[in-house]
C-alpha cells in the first residue's frame, strides 16, 4: 500500500524575517527539554505505561526529542505517537477549512496508558482542550499529562502544564515563535512585539 | 475551494492533493473504535436523491454521520414532474428547512448545477444523469493511487457504456488532470457523439479493441452496462457484449498482474465483469468501497468545515 | 366622411428602406392624398414595412392561459410589428375541428390587434393516426388553410402523404414539424454533438430533421401538393430544400429568429430559457440557415413563439418546458443579424417577413405591396434604434426570454392594422 501524506506544512514565510528577542537558544531548549524528559520519568517514576503523544506540528519533535533523551537514560523504547486536532478545534466556523495533519496512534494503543502530550507554547488552553477531546476519542487513558516548551500564560480555559521548559510571561499582544531544527532549520524561542513587525 | 462540488472541473490540483490527504486521515478514523469526528456538530446534511441509490446514499449518510453532522435523507423519487412540483420548488422546500449542505442525485444532466443556483446551501452533486458523478471519481482516484502511486504518466484503461456513464466522464476529467493517459474502450455505438473532437481536445485516446489495449494498462477500470441498452439498439446482445467487451477470464491474464480492476457498482457478473476478475486479487472493488466513505468524508469537511468559500 | 381618428400621414418614411416619401391612410387603405384632418406622424429616418405577418405561434389559448392568452400573444404580436400571426394548433383541447378552429378566431376578433388566425390540427388530437376534419375547418368562419401538428412530427409516411393529398383540394398546406421520433425521441435536448456528447445531455442528432425534409419533399413531388417545412435548424436541411426547389418542387420554408442568432454552445450551462425544439445548433448551422434566408431558399422567417409558465421551465434541463419566446423581438434580430450585416435589405426583411409569409398562408390583406388601394396594415421600423432586452416589460404573461440583456439594433415603432394604429412610439396604442 502506498501511503498518500498529508499536504506538509511550509514555515511562515515571516519567521526568518521576524524582529524580536532570543528567549531561548538550541542549547537552552536542550537543557530545557531534558530537565522536562527527568521530571516525566520522576513524575511517573519510570517508563512503564508511558506514552508520548506529540501535537502537530513542532510537538511531534519536540516529543521525539524527548522520546530519545528518555531511551538514552533509561535504555527504554517509550512509545511514541502524533495527535492531530484540527478536527476538534472550537473555532472551525471562523477560519477556511484546514486541511488535518497525521494522526498515528503509539505503538499499544492509550488504554489505561499515562499519556504525556507534548506541544510546543502553552497559550489559550484551547489546543489541549481540543487534543483531550481527540484523545477521548482515540481511547481511554489512565492518566493524561501535558508537557510544554514555553508557557505564556493568558489561558482562558482551566488548564495548566505539569511540565514546563520556561515560563513566559507575555503581554496578549506579543507573539512568541518557537523554531525547531526538524523544520524551521533551527532552534529557537524568541518574542515580539507585534507592532515591530514590518 | 469552490463552494459546491459539481464537477471535476471545479477542483484543481491542489484542492484534489488535499482531499486525498484529508481522506487519508478519515480512513484512519474508519478503523477506530470511535468512529466519530466533531468537525461537522451542528451542520445539516440533506441527501435530496432524486434517483434510487442504497450505496452511494448510504456512503454519504455515514460520511456526514461520522463527521457529527445532522443527515437526513430525502427520497424525492417520482415528485417534481410527475407531481406538477417544479425541481426549483421541491429544493427550496427541502432548503427552507434550514440545510448547509445538500447532497443531490438526480436522473437529469446538469441538474446538480442548477439546483446550485437556487438555493445558499452548498450543493454536492451525487451523480446527476449522464454528466458527473465527481466523488466517484474521486475514490476512484485515490483508491488507484494507494495501489499503484501518482497516477502522472500512469495508463488507465476505461471500459463501457461510456455515452451514457457519468462516472465516464467525471474519471475522464479528474484523470487527465492528475496526468494520466486514458483509453477508453466501448463499440461504436457506445462511444459518446462528438468523442473523435472532445478526446483530442481533451487529450484521452479511443479504442474498439480491448484486447489490444489491455497489456498496456496500468489499471483498468470496468464500467457498468445495462441490459436495456440491448433494446436501444446499441449492442446484440449480452453474450456478444461481452466476448467484445467483457473483463473475461481471458482477458484477465492479459492484464498484468499488478493493475488494479476498478467497478463503481454494481456489478453485473458475467456481463462485464467475470466473477474470476470481480473476485481476484488485483480487484480493488472493495476498496473503493470503503474509499468512498472516506472521499466523501473529506469532501464534506473541506466544504462545510470552514467559514465559507473562497468565492 | 373620413374617420379622423383613422387618418394618418407618414411623413418621411422609407418603404422598404427605399427612398423616403409620405404614406397616407384612410378609412383602412393606403391613399394617394392626404387626408383631411389626418394625425401626423412623423417618421423620418424610419423604415415603412408591410405589416409582419408571422407563420408559427403559439397563443396557448385554450388550456395553458397562465402562460399566454390570444389577448397577451396578441400584444406581444403587435408590438413585434405583427399584423397576423398564425396560431398553432396544440391547444388544450387540440385545435382539431371547426368550432375549436372558430373558437381560436373568436378570441383573435375580440382581442382586435392582430388577425389571429387559427392553423388547424393535420391528425385528431395530434396523435398522428387518423386525420382530423380538414376540410371543415377549412370551410369554417376561420377558414383554415395551414395545418400543422407542430410540437410533433406526421412521422407515418402513409398519413403524411393522405394529408398532402387531401388539403390540395381547398388550397391548404400542411406545415410540417420535422423530427423523427426514432432518431430524436421524447428526451432529445441537445444538439447532438460534441458538447452533448461531453455534458452526457440526450442528443437531437440534424439528421431525424433531415431525414423527414428528404422524405417529405419527396412525397410533395410525387402527391403534386404543396408542403412546407416549419423551423429548418440543419445545413443539411437546407441542402435538400434547394435541390427540392431546382426540381421544381412546392415546397417552402421558414426560420426562426432564434435559430438565425443563438448557437449550442449556450447549452453549456443547463439554462433551460435555451432549451427548445428543434435544439439551437452549432455555427455551421447557422451560418447556412443565413445564407439561405438571404439567397431565398428558405422563404420566410417564423417565430415559434412559444411562452411558458415559469415552472414549466424551472426544472432540471431535460426535464423542461421546450420553447422560447419571440414575438416581440424577431423583427430586432433579424434587422441585427440580418440587415445591420449588410446580408438583407429591407425590402428581403419585407419578403422574409410579410410577403412569402402571407402568400404561403394564403392570407390576403396581408403581405401586400405599400400602394394604394392596399390595406393599411403598415410596420414603421426604427433601422438605428439600439434596444436593450428586458424580458421583465414584456407583454407576454411568460418570461422564458433568451434574449434578455441582448443589444439588438432596430426596433418596431409603429404597427397598424388596416389603418388603426396598435402599437405607437414602441407602445400599445
Amino acid at each position: 500500500m502506498v501511503p498518500v501524506h498529508p499536504v506538509p506544512d511550509t514555515p511562515p514565510a515571516e519567521a526568518a524575517t521576524l524582529e524580536g528577542r532570543t528567549v531561548l537558544d538550541a542549547r537552552d531548549i536542550s537543557r530545557a527539554l531534558t530537565r522536562i524528559s527527568h521530571e516525566i520519568l520522576e513524575r511517573n517514576k519510570g517508563t512503564e505505561g508511558l506514552v508520548l503523544l506529540g501535537i502537530p506540528t513542532r510537538g511531534v519533535h519536540l516529543a521525539r526529542r524527548i522520546a530519545e533523551r528518555i531511551s538514552r537514560v533509561e535504555g527504554v523504547d517509550v512509545p511514541l505517537g502524533t495527535l492531530d486536532i484540527t478536527m476538534y478545534r472550537d473555532d472551525l466556523r471562523q477560519h477556511p477549512t484546514r486541511g488535518p495533519h497525521r494522526t498515528e496512534m503509539p505503538p499499544g494503543g492509550v488504554d489505561g496508558k499515562v499519556v504525556v502530550l507534548v506541544d510546543d507554547v502553552l497559550f489559550s488552553g484551547r489546543t489541549v482542550r481540543a487534543a483531550l477531546d481527540a484523545m477521548n476519542d482515540l481511547g481511554r487513558p489512565a492518566t493524561v499529562r501535558l508537557a510544554v516548551l514555553v508557557d505564556r500564560g493568558h489561558r482562558e480555559l482551566p488548564i495548566r502544564a505539569d511540565h514546563v521548559g520556561k515560563n513566559l510571561p507575555s503581554a496578549r499582544s506579543e507573539r512568541v515563535m518557537v523554531r525547531v531544527e526538524e523544520f524551521d532549520g533551527h532552534d529557537e524561542v524568541s518574542i515580539a512585539s507585534t507592532t515591530e513587525e514590518a | 475551494m469552490h463552494k459546491h462540488l459539481l464537477s471535476i472541473d471545479d477542483l484543481d490540483v491542489r484542492d484534489v492533493e488535499a482531499l486525498f490527504a484529508t481522506a487519508a486521515e478519515m480512513h484512519d478514523v474508519q478503523n477506530r473504535s470511535v468512529k466519530k469526528l466533531p468537525a461537522l456538530r451542528g451542520r445539516t446534511v440533506v441527501n435530496l436523491f432524486f434517483e434510487d441509490s442504497t450505496r452511494t446514499r448510504s456512503s454519504f449518510e455515514i460520511a456526514g454521520k461520522w463527521l457529527s453532522a445532522d443527515v437526513i435523507n430525502v427520497s424525492a423519487k417520482g415528485s417534481s414532474v410527475s407531481k406538477g412540483e417544479s425541481l426549483r420548488d421541491t429544493v427550496l422546500t427541502v432548503a427552507a428547512m434550514g440545510v448547509d449542505g445538500l447532497v443531490i442525485r438526480h436522473g437529469a444532466s446538469g441538474a446538480a448545477q442548477q439546483v446550485s443556483q437556487w438555493t445558499d446551501a452548498v450543493v454536492v452533486n451525487a451523480g446527476d444523469g449522464m454528466h458527473e458523478h465527481p466523488t466517484q471519481a474521486l475514490l476512484d482516484a485515490y483508491t488507484l493511487q494507494r495501489r499503484i502511486g501518482p497516477l502522472e504518466d500512469k495508463h488507465v484503461v476505461i471500459v463501457g457504456d461510456l455515452t451514457h456513464s457519468r462516472v465516464f466522464r467525471s474519471n475522464v476529467l479528474l484523470l487527465d488532470k492528475l496526468g494520466a493517459h486514458v483509453t477508453a474502450v466501448a463499440p461504436p455505438t457506445l462511444m459518446p457523439a462528438g468523442v473523435t473532437a472532445w478526446s483530442k481536445d481533451a487529450g484521452f485516446s479511443t479504442s474498439h479493441d480491448l484486447d489490444e489495449v489491455l497489456p498496456e494498462a496500468d489499471a483498468v477500470m470496468m464500467l457498468r452496462v445495462q441490459r436495456e441498452r440491448m433494446s436501444g439498439g446499441y449492442f446484440p446482445s449480452a453474450r456478444e457484449y461481452t466476448v467484445g467487451y467483457g473483463l473475461t477470464r481471458e482477458r484477465l491474464a492479459l492484464l498484468r498482474p499488478d493493475a488494479p480492476i476498478c467497478h463503481p457498482g454494481p456489478m453485473n457478473r458475467g456481463l462485464e465483469i467475470a466473477a474470476d476478475a470481480a473476485d481476484a486479487a488485483q480487484s480493488a472493488v472493495l476498496d473503493q468501497v470503503s474509499a468512498g466513505v472516506a472521499i466523501r468524508m473529506s469532501v464534506l469537511y473541506h466544504l462545510l468545515a470552514g467559514e465559507g468559500s473562497d468565492q | 366622411m373620413t374617420d379622423a381618428t383613422n387618418a394618418f400621414v407618414l411623413s418621411g418614411a422609407a418603404p422598404l428602406g427605399e427612398e423616403p416619401r409620405d404614406l397616407y391612410v384612410a378609412d383602412g387603405v393606403l391613399v394617394d392624398e392626404e387626408p383631411s384632418g389626418a394625425t401626423r406622424i412623423d417618421a423620418a429616418g424610419l423604415v415603412a414595412l408591410p405589416g409582419l405577418v408571422d407563420l408559427h405561434t403559439h397563443l396557448r389559448e385554450p388550456g395553458r392561459e397562465d402562460a399566454e392568452t390570444v389577448l397577451t400573444g396578441s400584444r406581444a404580436a403587435a408590438l413585434g410589428g405583427f399584423t397576423a400571426v398564425l396560431a398553432m394548433a396544440n391547444t388544450s383541447p387540440v385545435t382539431d375541428t371547426a368550432e375549436a378552429a372558430e373558437r381560436v378566431f373568436d378570441l383573435g376578433r375580440a382581442a382586435g390587434l392582430v388577425d389571429v388566425q387559427p392553423v388547424g390540427a393535420v391528425t385528431r388530437g395530434l396523435e398522428g393516426v387518423e386525420l382530423a376534419e380538414l376540410g371543415l375547418m377549412s370551410r369554417s368562419r376561420a377558414r383554415v388553410r395551414v395545418f400543422s401538428d407542430d410540437g410533433r412530427c406526421v412521422h407515418d409516411p402513409r398519413v403524411m402523404r393522405r394529408a398532402l393529398e387531401y388539403v390540395r383540394a381547398f388550397g391548404g398546406v400542411i406545415s410540417q414539424h420535422s423530427q423523427d421520433p426514432d432518431l430524436a425521441g421524447p428526451t432529445a435536448c441537445c444538439h447532438e454533438g460534441e458538447l452533448s456528447g461531453r455534458l452526457g445531455l440526450p442528443g437531437w442528432p440534424g439528421i431525424a430533421e433531415e431525414t423527414i425534409v428528404a422524405r417529405d419533399v419527396m412525397l410533395a413531388r410525387h402527391t403534386g401538393s404543396r408542403v412546407h417545412v416549419a423551423h429548418v435548424s440543419t445545413a443539411g436541411s437546407v441542402e435538400v430544400l434547394r435541390w427540392a426547389k431546382a426540381q421544381g418542387i412546392e415546397v417552402t420554408a421558414e426560420v426562426t429568429p432564434h435559430h438565425l442568432m443563438l448557437t449550442t454552445d449556450l447549452v453549456a450551462g443547463f439554462d433551460p430559457v435555451y432549451k427548445v425544439n428543434p435544439p439551437l445548433r452549432p455555427d455551421e448551422d447557422v451560418a447556412a440557415l443565413r445564407d439561405a434566408l438571404a439567397d431565398g431558399t428558405i422563404d420566410a422567417v417564423a417565430t415559434d413563439h412559444a411562452p411558458h409558465a415559469r415552472h414549466d421551465k424551472e426544472h432540471a434541463f431535460v426535464d423542461a418546458a421546450f420553447g422560447m419566446l419571440g414575438l416581440e423581438s424577431a423583427l430586432s434580430v433579424v434587422s441585427e443579424v440580418m440587415v445591420q450585416s449588410g446580408a438583407m435589405s429591407w425590402a428581403d426583411v419585407a419578403r422574409v417577413m410579410s410577403q412569402a409569409p402571407a402568400r404561403i398562408a394564403g392570407l390576403e390583406g396581408h403581405g401586400g405591396a405599400l400602394a394604394v388601394g392596399q390595406p393599411a396594415n403598415i410596420t414603421l421600423v426604427d433601422p438605428d434604434a439600439v434596444v436593450v432586452v428586458d424580458r421583465d416589460t414584456s407583454a407576454s404573461l411568460s418570461r422564458n426570454n433568451p434574449w434578455h440583456e441582448r443589444k439588438l439594433t432596430g426596433a418596431v415603432t409603429h404597427t397598424f392594422l388596416r389603418g388603426v394604429p396598435t402599437v405607437e412610439n414602441g407602445e400599445l396604442a
